[in-house]
Order: C-alpha cells, then structure tokens, then sequence
C-alpha cells in the first residue's frame, strides 16, 4: 500500500505504508541512532512527533518485550527508509510492523530518508502528515499541517497517580515529565528507594515523602509551556539536592530566570560529544532534544555551565552554585546510546549522600 | 593537549612487503601517518622494504629507506639519521614487532629515542595472551578459557581438561599464521607442533572453540587525556571459527540489539583505557547468537585492515588521528576534517550499509585448499557501500572480477539435494553461493543456519536476492515492469544479469532503465548521516532521485582504480593511480578516482578531488561517466581491471586518455601482434594459436618441446605452464579446456634464455627509457616472480642497442602514448619480444625510484598532451643510476597449503622488496633478506634435488657451498654425480626409500637450505612437492631455479651481513637527475 508524506514547505515523499492505516500529523524529526529503535518509539519525549530515523535498515531485531521505555509508543508517525519483515535476535518476539499495528502508529518506508534528512537539515524541523489515504490530496492537508502545535503533551505522557517502588537505599523523587523507564532503572540499581509523581504533583506532595533527592525527568515539548512544574521546581530548589535530566535541564534553567530557545532541528542520535568542563574529558552522549538553554539567559553567579556541545556549544548542562542542584540537557541514562555517562547518576547519589549527612 | 614539542624527528616503520594478512592497508595508513607529521612540520623518516608503496615516496617522507626490515638496519638508520622519536603503531605488526624489539633492547633508550603512542607496557599487555587474559580479569571482561603453553604436551593436557574442539593461537604472529581448529589429539599434535615453530616466542594459546557465535569488532580510538570513542563496529557474516581477514564483514552490525550493540561498545571502551592505548585499537568479540554471553577474542593495540576498512566504511580517518593522538593532541582538539567543522571526538554514524568480501587466490592456486578458518587465505578486499545490505553486498560481489554478478552460478546446479547439503558444511570461499542454492531449493533459514550459524538475518537477505533473480526468470522484455526493474536496481542487481534473465542483452535493459529514469544517485559519505553539511567528496549510487554529488564546470579527468589486491596485480597499481592523479593535478585537472579497494591510499577522499567507491564495471563506471561528464578516462594505471574498461568505455564514446584502444588490441590480439612484429622485423619465440587438443599437439611437435601453452588475454601468467612433452600438452589442454574458451590457445616455444624487462614511456614520437631490468632467473619463471636487477649486470652493448631499437620500434609502431611495458628474452645472443603491454606494469613504482624519474606522473601528463621534450630527462636509455637495485619477490605460501612453491610462468609472488647497494651482490643480499631468506650458517645441510638438465650446472654450484663449509646432502642419482666430481656429498634417501630419508633430515633440523628444480614424471613430481611443501612448513628456504641459488651463493661468499652495508636513502636517485 502506498503512503505519503507531506511537509509543511510542500514537499511530497511516496513510500510504502507501514504500520496503521490512516493519517497522522506531526512535527517530523529525524534521528541518527543506528540501533535503538524501540527505545525511541517508546520515548515519550517524542510525543507529537514523527520520527524519522536516518539509519537506513530498521528493525532487525524486532521488538522485544524488555526495551520498551514506556508504557507504549508516543510517536505520531515513524519513517524509514527499509523495514525489516524477518527480524533476527534472540529476544525478538514480534516484527517492528506488528508493533506499529498493534499501538496504531502510521509509517511509511521506502523513500529517501538522506533527502529527507537534508530539508530537515537545511529548513529546520517542521510539520509534516504521514497519510495511506490511496486518494491523499496535498491541497487538503496543507492548512491543517501549518497550523499544527504540540499542546501540553506532558499532561498526556506523565502517570496519573504516584507510583513507588522500594528499595533499600537513598529515597528518591523522580518527577515524571514522560521519564524514561531506564532513569527510574538506573536509580532502582543503585538501590534507591523511588516513588515517581506525576507532572501534575505539587511540590508539598514531593516533599511529604521526605526524599533525598528529587530526578526531574525528560519529557516532550517547550519547556515554556511547563509553567505549573516551573513553578513548583521553584519551591523544590534549595530543599533537596536536585539532578535534571532534558526537559528537567530546560525547567530548571527556566526555574532560575533563563531563557530556552528552539534549535533548528534538534539534537537526536547516539553520538555527539559533550565535553564535561570541570573534567575537561569529553564523553560521547545519547540525546533528544529540540528546545536549549540559552547560556548567556543565566546569572553566572548562580549556575555554571558544566557541559557543552562538541558540535555546535550549546549548552549541555550546568551547575547551580546557591543549591546542590545539577542538570544536564542529555540522556545519562542512554537507552538507547552510549552508556558512558551513567557516572551522574554516581554523582547524585554522592550528592544526596553528602547532604543527607550534613543535614 | 597542545602537541608534544620535543617531537621534531620521527622514524615511521613502514609493514614489509604485501604478504597474506598485511597488505596496501599499512601503506595507507603509513601514509597518513607521514602527512599528518609533515603538517605539523614534522620531519620524518621512512623504513619500508617495498618499493611499490606510496609511503616511500619521496614526497610523503622527508628521508625514504628502502632497506630490510631487521632490527641491525633499522639500528643503523636510526644512527646515522638520529630521529628523536618512533612511530610503532601504524606499520603492522611487521613494524610494532620491529619497535618492541629496539625498544625492549634498551636500544631506543640508549639513542634517546621516544616511542610515540601507545606505551610499550600497554603494547605487550594487549599482545601477549597471559597478560592479557590477567588484565581482562581484573577488570571484569569475559575471556574464552584458555591456556599458554610452550610445548605439545602441556596443550594436550588442557585440551583434555577442557574438550575438544579447541582452537590453537600462536603468539606474535601476523593473520593468525600458524593456527587453526583441531578437533582431537592428532590434529593439534599437527596444528600445535606448527604455531609452536613459527611464534616468535615458541608460545601458543590453546583455547576452547567458540566457533559459530557472532563475532563482532569494534573500532576505538583513545588520546592521552583519556577520551575515548569507537569510530565504528562491525559484524562478521561467517561467525567465530573464520578469520575475521577471510570473512565477509559487514558495517555497522545488523543483528545486535541497541543492549548488544551498546554492552559490547562499553566493554571496548572500558578495555581501551584499562590498557591505556593511546591511538587507535582493534576488539574482536565473540557473542553469544541466544544470550549476552560474549568474550573478548582479541586486541590488536595499532591500526590495522580493520581500521582501514572502518575508516572507508565511515570517512573517519584512523591513521591521521591516530598519529595526531600520538603527537600530542587530544581528540577534541583535532578538527573531523570530513566536516571541517566538528571535532575528531565523535563516533560516526552510517546512514548506509558497508560490504567487504575478501578477495581470495583460489582462481590462481587452483590445487590449493579452499577451506577457511583462523589463518587468513586472502590477498585483498573490496568493500561496496549502498543503502540496502543486498545492494552492498551484489556491488561487492561483482568488484571481485570473478566473472560472477549474482548469487546464482553453476557451481551446484547439478548436485542433489542431499549433495548439496553435505556441501553446505564446507566452510570456504564458495559458501555464499552454495548457501543461495540451498536458499533457491527452499531449504529452510533454520536449517541453513543450524549447519552453518550465520544468522538468520543475513540468510533472508540472501534469499531476497534469490527471490529476485527467480521473479526475473519468470520475466521477458515485454513482462518486465519499470517498477521490477527499479526493485532489481535498488537490490543492486546490474544490467548483464537482469538482462540474462529476462533474455534481452544489457543494452536492451540499459535503455529501458534510461528511458525510464532510472539512474543511479549519488550520495556522500559524511561520518554523520547527513546531520552537518560535510565537505567530503566521497560518493556511492544508490537507486534514488536526489543527487548529492554535483558535478563542477572544471576540465576534469577520471582516473580507473585497480580494483582488490590479488596475485599479479598488487599494491603497485595503486601507487600508480595515485600518482597519475598526483600529475593531473599539477595541471590543473580536476581528478575523480574510481575504486573499491578500502586498502589504499587512492581510495582516501583526500588523494583526488572526488572519489567514487563504486564497482569497476562497464556499467558502474558509465553511469558515473554520464553524471560527471570527464574531459576523459585513463585507465593506464589501473593494472588489468582498468585495462579491460577500456574497450567498453571507447564504445560509448568516451575519451581514452593515452594509447588507443585499438593500439592496445594490435598489442594483445595475437595474430595482430604477429603482423606488427613482422613488419617491423622484430623476431619473437615461434609460435600457433590452437583450439582443440589435436591441434595444440601438432603445433608443439612442429615448434619442438619445450612450449609454452596459455590462453590469451590473460593476466599475471594465469594458466600457463611449459609442458615438455605430449602428455604435459595433453594435461594442460584438459585443464584450460574445462573453462569455455572464447579465444584461442596458444602454443609457443620455449626459449629458456634471458629475460629482460622495459618500462618506457612514450610521447607518440619520443621514447625515453627510464631503466632496463634483467631477471636473475632465466625465462620461464614469470617475471614478476623473478628476482630483477636494475641497472642490467651482464648485457653486452649490442643487446642493450638492440633493445633499445626494439622498444622504440615498437613503441611508435603502436602510438604509445604513455607507458609500455615490454619482456624480451635473450637467446643464443639474439633478442626476441615475449610481451607487450601498453600500459603501467607491476616495476614502474621500483623503477621510478631508482632512476628519480616520475614515470607515472610524466605518463600521464603526456597523455594529456605534454611532450617528453617538457621535461629534463631527455629520451631514450636513461643514465644508469651507480646503485644497483635488485628486486626480490615474496611469497605467502606459509598461509596456503597444498600449493605448490616452485616457479614457473605462473605468477605467485604477493608482493616484493627492493635492495639497493653499491653492487648487485650487497643489492641481492639484501633483498633476500628483506624478503625474509634466512641465510643457512657455514657448516649447516644444504639439500640438493635437481632434474637432469640441471646437473651440468650443479657442479660449480655445490662446489661453492662446500668451499664455504656446508655440508652438502643429495639423494642417490645427484649424490653420485657431485661425488664424482670430487664434491663431497652425504647421499640421502628419496621419500619412497624408507627411514630415514630426506624429510626426517628437514624435519630433524640437520637441512637449514633446500636447492630443489621440479622435475617431472609423477612421483618426483610428488616428491619434490612434498620436500617443497616441507621446506614451507619448516621455514627452511627452499630455491626452486639454479639462477636463484647461484645468487645466493654469491651472497655467502662475500661473508658480510646486511647490518654491515650501507644503509641508502632514496635521496642518491634524486641527485642522480640530469647532469
């Protein structure tokens, strides 16, 4: 069946569908991981974006049923240039096709995802439609695709309830912005005692359970359209010893006066170099993110830029002077990307440890 | 890190000649090396014995040595030329055991010379198995169980304690040489008994077999400060049990999971810094196909073929960094000059699919054993770059030039079912395609993979292509669909084979594919799937719409690659496609270069302006021609693949630069050829071309044996053998016949005189003659087996006139416009032309470097129209350098059983070395012992078993041996008759005579030299191919023509070791210019 897809400067591609039958719009990015592509789909930061992944051949190993990083797919379309229909993996259970089918995710393969990547490149990310329609009529498409936005999507990808998951050692809060499940994993396999709010949680519920230290998550979306967990990061700044991870970076940095700004297309792949500043080491990085902390938005005085991008320099994380607060714009936990980062995690723990000493 | 300032001399170890498991990748990445010092205003000093390399250009380097790789040279080189540093890790392990031995000598101490990079602690914890295997432990990397041992008996007992089958690593040794699978106690008596001898340190590891998991490498690169990345991984096709060097490999790995994928490039990185490298490492995993279970099989603590091939799959330079790294700097201070605007500290990401298939000498050993597995067979790779795994891996197949294009040949057609599946079990070179008949059978993926282990995933793809070729069998002209035939394209398919199956000829389907718009797009390879805007002009066709490639308005010229290394066509024609690039340059031209070789420095997106890693073919090369639209082609420099798109290329109306085709046909076509030399009065060994066994037998009577029976049109000697009488014409024929012959046979006689060799270069009316090369071994041996000597010892003034007149008779007569190539045999005082060749031949980087002159680069541009006249080196014989250079071939047949060593008019050198000295004598010793001959010491045996027509010579020959105090054995026959000539001489018994005989003595170590012609009849056939194969096992060296063993002699005699010579920089052939 053939498929299609649309870009808001009016570019058509021709594919073959995969996945759902339907239409579905979104913002369309790309990603250039080589491996990973579970972990992707089920990323929640992708919430309202079509994800088109750079890696020609997808879907090798199939789906497993432990990779997954949430409760399902967030993704409002998935573009690659070749789906594999025989996966091979020991852990296979299913073909990527069935998964798509199965979480009514549209896609479509077979077109040129290097030109794709290009006017990604070139114009910047933009709205897009993937649509099976047999009858799809660009005309038709073009205002709805312009006028798209990504509204809110943490409300939509957070839990609705606390969830707590014991363990032996440090208490833990983690926020959940549309967390990662291998955030919460790497806190669980340090033995930390978690219990996970939802974006909704105020900072008096956060509290009440008396944590060591509080995990703002990754989450979807503009940063700026965050303001109610702005604001209760306010209050949770100073209390407890704080580690941002993505969009927990961007709220925190929002939290003390700085400024986001969009980046033309975003950071998503599994290798670029961030060079932690205090080491002066450079580690290669998992990331996704299409919003940056502005680094001249912040008082030098308070916070200090820990990390930079090797490619462009935007900022990757920073250090917060007047709190034990650390944030970084990357993914520590990986999944998928490099593993080289996890020693954060590291850092908090020593972190909670030295001021539930102190306190 | 700012770069080291107490660095401003260093010594770079080149690899040696091309041998089986170290090929043109060191040159390559030597050659990196160098640029990259010379950027950073580095003085550098060269040590290679092969001349055919471009790091021993003069221009690379600012000293070049061309001198044995033994640690007494590379001694005197740093005494006279006193470098303050060593670059260890970028010549192999040729050049990295090299430096471990001065360094470990407290020589480079004593000098005050620094090893750059990785530290020599690092170095024996990565390569010696114990320390190895203690570091793997503490740091929580899972080894296979293993053991060291130094002796059979201990490998006997852990075999036992661990089962069988058990795998057998000797130490320090290059390509797994000497290893191998045993499966029971006889086997690794064999296989144990064998690496013990050939370890430079008489050590082996036994280890338990993993064979059948994946193996999979991962490439990493660490710098001083402790940043750390992996430029890429790859995925062995053939699981664990085949050298990784013989495997089909593939970029980046297609079934490990994101977990796999990331649990196996963490336990890299982590065993990289435990080991503290500093530059770039090689890590072969073995994982487990249906768990996480995996281990560490093996580092390799330089670059290697895979960094080579990591680097062309990725555009990640290794070597350059790796250098860099070693200077000094840290990786986020080196610029990724693909981009030319992020750092050399990032991992690379592939938005395509890399093929490499290795390139086998089976089509030239034919007798040898096919079977694969831990000791590399392979000379040479292609690697085929597109954005599906099955396009990749039909592009790779078809760069072999083994007149295969898909996965269907006859190879098993006839077998049955049952048949078949007994040969599915064969691990060798042809296991691809009898895995795609059983695939066309409909044999089942899980049976396939249970004999075989590859993984399921590949074996689909596989069948995809089967699939193809089946739905176009189905097909007609009429029935085939534009939508079929952009699928058949997009999965790589070329036009010949679509066409044989749809019945139509290739410019049936070219047309239809044109009409209907389906052409190749050309896409860049950019380290970073497209992310940054790249500046890298390194390009692959896929079958899309979007162009990335534009073509400039430049006058521009595309230069033919020469393909895979191979025996007969090596290193050297990399060398002169480079340099010819080199030449257009300086002209101005734009230069594209085509190639699929990711050994070579032609294939480095900085050597031409653009590089097309793309299959050599009629049809792959057109669609890039249509697309760039050149000013024209030259296809002088690529050896016989570029030779052979000439005709093809001309058709279409493409201009050849240099000689025309129809020149070059009049050179090769034999009864052309034969008119030339008439007319030209130019005499040549008589000879018919034949097509059926009656005829060749009537031919050979009437020429008189010896004759010399080949096919025509073909290359390095291939299938040519002197047959003596009746039933050797009648064997031959049988053998030549089995292949269809689309042109003639030819019968010629034999003359067993002189040979002697020409390269000249010719502006269509002038002729200059760089250098005349005499063979030290009389005709008969190919000539590039021969052991060649520059400037001529013994041609009379006569010979050299006449030589001189043939050649430049010759040619005009062809309008050489460029190189020729032309073999001359001296009998009975008279000159006869064997051979012509219009184009570069395997001597012209050698001898460009013995006499200063830039041969290729002045070829080339006067092919583009300058005259001999432009440049200072005058016409015809040019002055004879007061060095003498003799070149020495060298041979890989410790790698291939069951091959015969004795020379013949087959070529079966890999590669070769040059010694250069003051006479032929000191040139000759070291040459052989560059070429790696261990000279017998006085009173040691030396073995002589020589054919009848030999004796006469024999006389003097023993009676020099002996005068210089060796024991002389012979068996009976030769025995009695160098006695009689009052030589004394202990007689020994044949194989066949019972114990002890001749092989107890090899074998007792009492036989340090064995002096052996082939004789014929088929059981001294039989026995000399036993001692010979003997002498290979036992590394004794093994002389098989009495002209060899002659120079050897005279080697002896002067009783002078090559650390008492000179050690001679290239700078004497460049004073040597013009005065």
């Amino acid at each position: 069946m053939k498929a299609f897809l649309l870009l808001d400067d009016g570019t058509l591609f021709e594919g073959k569908a995969i996945g759902a039958t339907g239409s579905s719009v979104g913002e369309i990015v790309f990603n250039t991981g080589m491996t990973g592509y579970q972990e992707i789909l089920t990323d929640p930061s992708y919430a309202g974006q079509i994800v088109t992944m750079t890696y020609p051949l997808i879907g090798n190993y199939g789906i497993n049923d432990d990779d997954n990083e949430s409760r399902k797919p967030w993704v409002k379309g998935f573009i690659v240039r070749e789906l594999c229909d025989e996966p091979s993996n020991w852990r296979s259970k299913r073909t990527l096709n069935d998964f798509l089918v199965e979480h009514n995710i549209v896609g479509l393969q077979g077109i040129d995802t290097r030109a794709l990547t290009r006017i990604l490149r070139e114009k910047g990310t933009m709205n897009s439609v993937i649509s099976t329609d047999p009858n799809f009529n660009p005309d038709d498409w073009k205002a709805a695709i312009h006028e798209y936005t990504i509204v809110k999507p943490v409300d939509e990808v957070t839990i609705k309830e606390p969830i707590h998951i014991e363990g032996t050692g440090l208490k833990v809060a983690l926020m959940d912005y549309g967390t990662k499940a291998n955030i919460v994993h790497s806190l669980i396999e340090r033995n930390c005692d978690v219990t996970i709010f939802p974006a909704t949680a105020t900072a008096e519920e956060v509290l009440s359970v008396n944590p060591d230290g509080i995990v703002l998550s990754n989450g979807p979306g503009d940063p700026k359209d965050c303001e109610f967990q702005i604001q209760v990061i306010k209050q949770l700044l100073g209390k407890k010893p704080i580690f941002g991870v993505c969009l927990g970076h961007q709220l925190t940095a929002l939290a003390h006066g700085g400024e986001t700004t969009k980046l033309k297309y975003g950071h998503r792949g599994c290798n670029h170099p961030v060079k932690d500043l205090k080491q002066g080491r450079t580690y290669i990085t998992s990331q996704n993110h299409g919003y940056v902390v502005v680094a001249e938005s912040l008082d030098p005085s308070i916070a200090e830029i820990s990390h930079i991008n090797m490619n462009d320099g935007t900022v990757e994380g920073i250090r917060y002077l007047d709190t034990p607060t650390f944030t970084v714009q990357f993914h520590p936990e990986a999944s998928p990307g490099p593993e080289d980062n996890r020693y954060l995690f590291d850092n908090f723990i020593k972190t909670m440890e030295a001021h539930k000493g102190g306190s | 890190m700012p770069r080291r300032q107490d660095v401003k001399r260093v010594l770079v170890i080149g690899s040696g000649p091309i041998i089986i498991g170290q090929a043109a990748e060191f040159d390559y990445a030597g050659t990196q090396a160098c640029r990259a010092l010379k950027e950073e205003g580095i003085e550098t000093i060269l040590v290679n014995s092969n001349p055919a390399t471009i790091m021993t250009d003069t221009e690379i380097a600012s000293k070049v040595y061309i001198e044995p790789l033994t640690v007494d040279v590379v001694k005197n080189i740093i005494r006279k030329e006193r470098p303050d540093s060593i670059l260890p890790t970028l010549g192999g392990q040729t050049g990295l055991n090299l430096a471990m031995e001065l360094a470990e000598s407290g020589f480079l101490d004593e000098m005050g010379v620094k090893l750059l990079g990785t530290a020599v602690e690092a170095i024996k914890m990565a390569e010696d198995r114990e320390e190895f295997k203690n570091t793997m432990l503490r740091i929580g990397e899972p080894c296979i169980p293993s053991k060291i041992v130094y002796n059979l008996e201990d490998a006997l007992a852990f075999a036992e304690s661990i089962g069988y089958p058990v795998v057998v690593r000797p130490a320090y040794t290059l390509g797994g040489t000497g290893g191998g699978i045993a499966h029971d106690p006889e086997e690794l008596k064999e296989i144990g008994a064998n690496g013990l001898r050939l370890s430079r340190v008489h050590q082996v590891l036994i280890e338990k077999c993993v064979a059948g998991w994946k193996e999979i490498e991962y490439e990493v690169i660490r710098d001083g400060k402790g940043n750390v990345i992996t430029v890429c991984n790859m995925e062995n096709i053939d699981p664990v049990g085949v050298h990784t060097g013989d495997s089909i490999v593939v970029a980046p790995s297609q079934t490990l999971s994101q977990r796999e994928y990331q649990m196996l490039r963490s336990a890299s990185l982590k065993i990289i810094s435990a080991l503290g490298i500093e530059g770039g490492c090689n890590i072969q995993f073995a994982l487990h196909p249906d768990s996480y279970e995996y281990a560490v099989i093996e580092v390799n603590p330089r670059v290697s073929r895979s960094s080579a091939l990591a680097s062309k799959a990725t555009g990640y330079p290794i070597a350059k960094v790796a250098t860099k790294i070693a200077i000094g700097y840290s990786l986020d201070e080196i610029k990724n000059a693909v981009t030319g605007k992020t750092y050399a500290c990032f991992e690379p990401t592939l938005d395509y699919v890399v093929v490499k298939i290795p390139k086998w000498p089976f089509d030239k050993f034919v007798k040898a054993k096919r079977t694969l597995g831990t000791q590399m067979k392979a000379t040479g790779e292609v690697m085929a770059i597109s954005n599906s795994f099955e396009a990749a891996l039909m592009k790779a197949i078809r760069s072999l030039e083994l007149g295969i294009r898909t996965l269907e040949t006859p190879l098993c057609k006839d077998m049955d079912d049952d048949a078949l599946r007994e040969k599915l079990k064969n691990v060798d070179d042809n296991r691809l395609l009898v895995v795609a008949e059983c695939l066309r059978r409909g044999f089942s993926l899980d049976e396939i993979f249970e004999v075989t282990k590859i993984d399921r995933w590949f074996l689909s793809k596989f069948r995809n292509i089967v699939a193809m070729e089946e739905k176009l069998k189905t097909l007609t002209m009429d029935t085939l669909t534009d939508e079929v035939l952009l699928d058949a394209k997009k999965m790589g398919f070329p036009d010949d084979v679509i066409a044989k199956y749809v019945k139509a000829t290739s410019k049936d389907i070219r047309k239809r594919r044109h009409k209907a718009g389906i052409r190749p797009a050309f896409k860049m390879v950019d380290t970073c799937a497209a992310e940054f805007e790249a500046q890298t002009p390194y390009y692959y066709s896929t079958y899309d719409k979007i162009t990335e490639s534009i073509p400039t308005r430049n006058k521009k010229v595309v230069v033919l690659g020469s393909g895979p290394i191979r025996i007969g066509q090596g290193i050297e024609f990399d060398y002169c496609s480079v340099h010819s690039v080199w030449g257009l340059k300086e002209l101005g031209y734009e230069t594209i270069i085509i190639n699929n070789n990711p050994e070579t420095v032609s294939t480095d997106f900085d050597t031409s302006d653009r590089l097309y890693f793309e299959p050599l073919t009629p049809e792959d090369v057109m669609e890039i021609i249509d697309h760039e639209q050149p000013d024209g082609v030259i296809a002088q420099f690529g050896g016989q693949t570029a030779i052979k798109l000439t005709n093809p290329l001309a058709n279409e109306g493409v201009h050849i630069f240099g000689t025309k085709a129809e020149d070059v046909d009049a050179a090769e076509d034999r009864e052309r050829f034969d008119e030339l030399l008439e007319r030209l009065g130019i005499p040549r060994p008589k000879g018919f071309t034949v097509f059926t066994l009656e005829e060749a037998l009537e031919a050979a009577n009437k020429l008189g044996y010896p004759v010399l029976v080949r096919p025509s049109y073909v290359l390095g000697g291939k299938g040519m053998e002197i047959a003596y009488n009746d039933n050797d014409v009648t064997e031959f024929m049988e053998i030549i016949c089995r292949e269809e012959q689309e042109h003639p046979i030819l019968i010629d006689k034999y003359m067993m005189g002189k040979e002697i060799e020409v390269d000249a270069i010719c502006d269509g009316k002038d002729i200059l003659i760089p250098g005349i090369m005499e063979h030290l071994e009389r005709a008969g041996v190919h000539s590039g087996d021969s052991i060649s000597m520059y400037p001529p010892q013994s041609l009379s003034f006569k010979t050299r006139n006449t030589i001189i007149e043939y050649t430049e008779k010759l040619a005009r007569a062809l309008n050489v416009v460029g190189m020729v190539n032309i073999q001359f045999v001296l009998f009975n005082d008279q000159v006869y032309v064997i051979e012509v060749n219009p184009r570069s031949s395997r001597t012209v980087p050698y001898i460009s470097k013995v006499t200063g002159i830039p041969m290729v680069r002045m070829a080339t541009q006067i092919m583009m129209g300058k005259k001999l006249s432009d440049f200072p080196y005058g016409t015809g014989l040019y002055k004879a350098s007061e060095y003498v250079a003799v070149k020495v071939p060298v041979f890989s047949f410790e790698k291939l059983h069951d091959v015969d060593t004795s020379l013949g008019p087959e070529m079966k050198s890999t590669g070769e070395v040059l010694g250069i000295a003051k006479n032929v004598h000191e040139a000759t010793l070291k040459g052989l012992v560059a070429a790696g001959m261990k000279f017998p010491e006085p009173g040691s045996g030396i073995l002589f078993t020589v054919r009848d027509t030999d004796k006469p010579e024999l006389v003097d020959l023993a009676d020099g041996f002996e005068r210089l105090g060796y024991k002389l054995y012979a068996t009976g026959k030769t025995a009695n008759y160098l006695n009689r000539h009052a030589i004394a001489t202990n007689a020994v018994r044949k194989i066949n005579e019972g114990s002890p005989n001749l092989i107890d003595l090899m074998e007792s170590g009492e036989i340090k030299m064995v002096i052996n012609t082939p004789t014929r009849g088929r059981n001294s056939e039989r026995d000399g191919f036993q001692i010979r194969r003997k002498a290979v096992e036992r590394s004794i060296p093994c002389l098989t023509s009495i002209d060899t063993a002659y120079a050897v002699l005279r080697c002896l005699q002067m009783g002078k070791k090559p650390a008492e010579l000179d050690v001679i920089s290239l700078d004497v052939f460049e004073n040597n210019s013009h005065d």
